[in-house]
């Protein structure tokens, strides 16, 4: 089944920090809200597909923002799908995070200077966790940013009080 | 048919019409179009349409144009039937961009003209449902228009770089 599996002599007991549990729980399963917004999009189904295998990391595309603790940003946001963005994001429950993929997500992209219609940056309406260059970023580079936010979660702690 | 016989059929058909206005324009290297009158442009797609001659069952492309001070509209037109194909050509002011709607004969050409109107402000006159198609629904401005300025914020988020 996995790391502990027919590794106990006795009762099973093993000890840890609760913030470490509770972490590695978190980012081995990482939701991902399930809409695509362009050809980013395609990159982000081919890393889901057997190939990459997203899902090996946890990351299970869920159709509703209640279920889910990270929004892949894939592709292009354009101003009539920003206010939709920001109502999902809304909806996610906390702890959550952005992933910001390709250029257009990032900046604007080829959009920058002549898009009237994009938004220059989802950053500029919700807050990204990681930014994924690349236009559209391979499925490896995807992978990539989803460890490094992998690596954020494992940072953090929950459980502990928050120094002022 | 030729480029020219299509004109031809036209003519013997609207040449006695003191305004409707057809101009060819057969030697451009593509795509050789003929020019008519908006007054008369309903007429005119039933009969490319209807005429056992032309049939021209299919529009498969409607494009707005700003030539600044006026804006073209350019109707593709292709017989599957036949096997010819032709462009109508419309221009209308700028001050009153307006002209009869074809959806009643190419029914493909509803969304096509939501396009136009949304892109370039055209109002086809006699649409069933003329709202905008791309942009949102509270947006101002035509995006495609030469002079459009592109908006500093929309719904409170900056537009520009």
């Amino acid at each position: 089944m996995g790391l502990l599996d027919v590794k106990f002599e006795h009762d099973n007991v093993m000890v840890t920090s609760l913030d470490w549990l509770l972490n590695w729980a978190r980012l081995s399963s990482l939701y991902q809200l399930q809409f695509g917004l362009a050809c980013c999009a395609i990159e982000m189904m081919a890393a889901s597909a057997s190939t990459f295998d997203m899902m090996r990391f946890g990351v299970i595309p869920r159709a509703t923002p209640r279920q889910v603790d990270v929004m892949i940003v894939s592709g292009t946001v354009t101003l009539k799908m920003a206010t939709r963005i920001k109502r999902l994001y809304d909806q996610m429950p906390e702890p959550r995070y952005v992933l910001s993929m390709g250029s257009c997500a990032n900046c604007g992209g080829p959009y920058w200077e002549h898009g009237y219609h994009v938004l220059k940056g989802v950053d500029r309406i919700i807050p990204v966790d990681v930014y994924i260059p690349g236009c559209p970023p391979r499925p490896e580079a995807l992978l990539e940013g989803l460890m490094k936010l992998q690596e954020k979660v494992r940072n953090e702690t929950l459980a502990k009080k928050k120094t002022a | 048919m030729t480029s020219q016989e299509i004109f031809d059929r036209l003519i013997a058909q609207f040449g006695a019409v003191s305004d409707a206005g057809i101009v060819s324009k057969l030697d451009a290297p593509v795509d050789p179009s003929i020019t008519v009158a908006p007054a008369h442009l309903k007429a005119i797609a039933f009969f490319l349409r209807d005429d056992e001659e032309l049939q021209f069952e299919h529009c498969s492309c409607l494009s707005g144009v700003d030539l600044k001070g006026k804006f073209a509209i350019i109707y593709q037109l292709a017989s599957l039937t036949k096997k010819h194909k032709i462009t109508i050509r419309v221009e209308v002011p700028a001050e009153n961009p307006s002209l009869p709607s074809v959806e009643s004969v190419w029914k493909t050409t509803n969304w096509h003209e939501r396009e136009a109107f949304d892109m370039f402000g055209i109002v086809f006159t006699g649409h069933p449902d003329l709202r905008r198609i791309l942009m949102p629904y509270d947006w101002e401005g035509h995006p495609l228009r030469k002079d459009y300025q592109v908006p500093e914020f929309y719904n409170g988020m900056r537009v520009p770089y």
